[in-house]
């Protein structure tokens, strides 16, 4: 027999049976949408999750003052800021691996106009925390080192902070009361949006760092050069381990500890804890897809059942057919490709399912999903594959009859 | 050469403590062009016989020489491509496929010698023709009578040009004169060249057939051959003695 009457043979036989057909296909169809939605989500959430990494700089490792306590005789009593713009210089002299090294502070400020007020985190910086954190422009101009050597009175705002105090008007030149201090505008930062925790990286002012220390925060010692962070940015992702290292060595030497004392700031690997939650939100996503692919498996069953009941209630059939001429491969091809056309058309309507479902979970419920062509064509190709194999024993029983006996089964 | 040569064809069936021979040293030859007719009583094994004949079952003992050929030496291909091409197949309760048309059942034999579609249709078309159907070429088996579905059934068994015509009881689910009407169409069959080989209970049917042989319990009891060739109306006949 030619494939194509095989396959116009198979196909009338499930059409024959409809209602059969289409419940042995929802084991399919099922499994098959459960794995498109369980691989669209998990990787929806995992592009959020680098989107994440992305925002807040791959490259960057952030380090910050640690408790003094455990060294607390070195410098008498209390404890101490232990980060110095000294030490951000002696990074960026002295560890190789990194781009740059920024000293910065942070607060939270009050920002007012005439138009209107709010508060919003503000950073003391200079001219290096642009590289370090990448954050860029787009209108005015960023602090620069003139600015940092003279602590002006300039300010520069996230897009959100802008919208809250200025509203529509254009901020750049605009004196705003920073903390009750007139400053001038000077630029705009680029729009970042949100992390996934929900807090909005927009939500900020820049000021000098030198203006922060002395005349925002208003420290007592006026003479201290303490900052609360030290923004480093390794050369690449990759380098960031030797970076973390080469930081340490630096400052372990600028702090003058010796080998068996502990550290006295703290190397936080920003990228880090989001790639864990990557690699975790991964895992899930590929337990939850071979859970769904059991599902696809047990719809694999439920056909091998229904074709062997097929088989068995169309013995005389086949015995009709192999006397009149059929060869036990056109009989298994044939019970082959009706097994296989119910799972493929399972597989073809679970995509579309799976499709749908996805839609659903995006604009209903708000999920992220990133639907590509990849889990589709491979689900749809388990699904052939599951038709196959649990389709060849039946087949196979079909084609081992005897003749004689087919048509004497009553 | 004969057609067909069994040689001591024993077929049992079942193993162990109570085993069923079917068929006990059956030797026979059928000439072609020939018609027989197998009787006997029920269980004698005249089915058993004709689908060993036909190669729709394997004897357990013996030599089937088909135009010379060992049929116990072929592969279940081999012999699937003979009950293709060599063999017509009919029987009592036809057997047709219930859900393709008659021009379909008609086709089937000729899709499965992998012919193309429009030959396969041209051809089963003629073949219902042959029998008188072309006027229900589109129906279902069971939109059919019984007469009918026999007769789609016989082109069925026709339609790929077969050596052999096996029958078993072709009439024996119809009423007399549809059967006569059956059996009228297996003599055609057989004047035109075809070998014919009926199993019947009916001596009437027998009385047709240029040769009859009888089974008792698995072995061939008598094997006789008309002088005359009996007219269909004869109520008289006198083949057996
Ligand atoms: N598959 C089988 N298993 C066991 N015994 C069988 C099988 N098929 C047939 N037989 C036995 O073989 C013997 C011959 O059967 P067969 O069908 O050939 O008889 P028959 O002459 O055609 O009878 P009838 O006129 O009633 O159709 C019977 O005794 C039957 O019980
Ligand atoms: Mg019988």
């Amino acid at each position: 027999m030619r494939t194509t009457d095989i396959l116009r043979t198979a196909a009338r036989a499930l059409r024959g049976n409809r209602l059969r057909s289409a419940l042995t296909t929802l084991g399919i169809i099922i499994g098959v949408a459960s794995v498109v939605v369980m691989v669209a989500v998990g990787a929806g959430t995992q592009a959020a999750i680098k989107d994440e990494i992305e925002k807040l700089g791959a490259s960057v490792i952030m380090v910050i003052p640690g408790s003094a306590n455990a060294a607390g005789a070195r410098l008498g009593a209390g404890t101490r800021p232990t980060l110095s713009d000294d030490d951000a210089a002696a990074i960026r002299d002295d560890a190789s691996g990194i781009v740059t090294a920024a000293a910065s502070m942070a607060g939270v400020a009050h920002l007012a106009t005439a138009i209107d007020n709010w508060s919003s985190g503000v950073y003391g910086v200079t001219e290096e925390y642009f590289i370090a954190r990448d954050w860029k422009l787009v209108a005015g101009r960023q602090i620069d080192e003139q600015d940092v050597a003279t602590g002006a009175k300039v300010v520069m705002l996230g897009a959100t902070t802008a919208e809250k105090v200025f509203g529509d008007a254009d901020p750049i030149g605009q004196t705003i009361r920073v903390n009750q201090l007139p400053m001038e505008v000077i630029g705009l930062l680029a729009r970042k949006g949100q992390t996934m925790d929900g807090s909005d990286l927009d939500d900020v002012g820049v000021v000098p760092l030198s203006t922060a220390r002395d005349q925002l925060f208003g420290r007592s010692t006026a003479k201290t050069r303490s900052v609360s962070m030290i923004t480093v940015k390794a050369e690449s992702e990759q380098q960031i381990e030797e970076a973390i290292a080469e930081v340490r060595e630096v400052l372990r030497f600028q702090h003058r500890l010796t080998p068996g004392q502990a550290d006295d700031f703290r190397i936080n690997n920003v990228a880090e804890s989001a790639r864990l939650q990557e690699e975790s939100s991964a895992a899930l996503t590929q337990l939850l897809a071979a859970i769904a692919s059991i599902s696809l498996l047990v719809g694999g069953i439920g056909i091998m059942n229904i074709m062997l009941v097929s088989v068995t209630e169309r013995t005389r059939e086949i015995g009709v057919r192999m006397a009149i001429g059929a060869r036990p491969a056109t009989i298994l091809a044939q019970f082959l490709a009706e097994a296989t056309i119910l799972s493929v058309a399972g597989g073809i309507a679970g995509a579309a399912a799976g499709f749908a479902g996805a839609i659903v979970a995006e604009t209903n419920f708000g999920m992220r999903v990133e639907l590509t062509g990849e889990p589709v064509v491979l689900a749809f190709l388990f699904s052939a594959l599951v038709g196959l194999v649990f389709g060849l024993y039946p087949a196979m029983r079909a084609a081992r009859k005897s003749p004689m006996e087919a048509l004497r089964y009553e | 050469m004969a057609l067909i040569r069994l040689d001591r064809i024993g077929k049992r069936y079942g193993v162990g403590d109570a085993p069923v021979e079917a068929l006990r040293e059956v030797s026979l030859e059928v000439v072609g062009g020939d018609s027989v007719a197998i009787m006997g009583p029920s269980g004698s094994g005249k089915s058993t016989l004709l689908g060993i004949l036909g190669c729709l079952d394997i004897p357990t003992s013996g030599n089937y020489l088909l135009l010379g050929e060992e049929v116990g030496r072929m592969s279940r291909p081999e012999l699937a491509e003979l009950r293709c091409r060599r063999f017509g197949f009919v029987f009592q309760n036809f057997n047709l496929l219930p859900r393709l048309t008659a021009l379909e059942n008609v086709e089937l034999p000729l899709a499965y010698a992998r012919q193309r579609p429009a030959l396969r249709r041209a051809k089963a078309a003629a073949a219902l023709a042959r029998v008188g159907l072309s006027d229900r070429m589109s129906h279902y088996p069971s939109q059919l009578s019984g007469g009918q579905q026999q007769r789609v059934a016989i082109a069925r068994a026709l339609v790929n040009e077969p050596d052999l015509i096996l029958a078993d009881e072709p009439t024996g689910a119809l009423d007399t004169v549809t059967g006569r009407e059956i059996l009228r169409l297996l003599d055609e069959v057989n004047a035109g060249g075809t070998t014919v080989v009926v199993v019947t209970h009916d001596r009437d049917i027998a009385a047709r057939m240029r040769r009859t042989i009888t089974l008792t319990d698995g072995r061939v009891t008598s094997d006789s051959r008309a002088q005359v060739r009996i007219n269909s109306t004869s109520p008289v006949r006198a083949v057996f003695p």
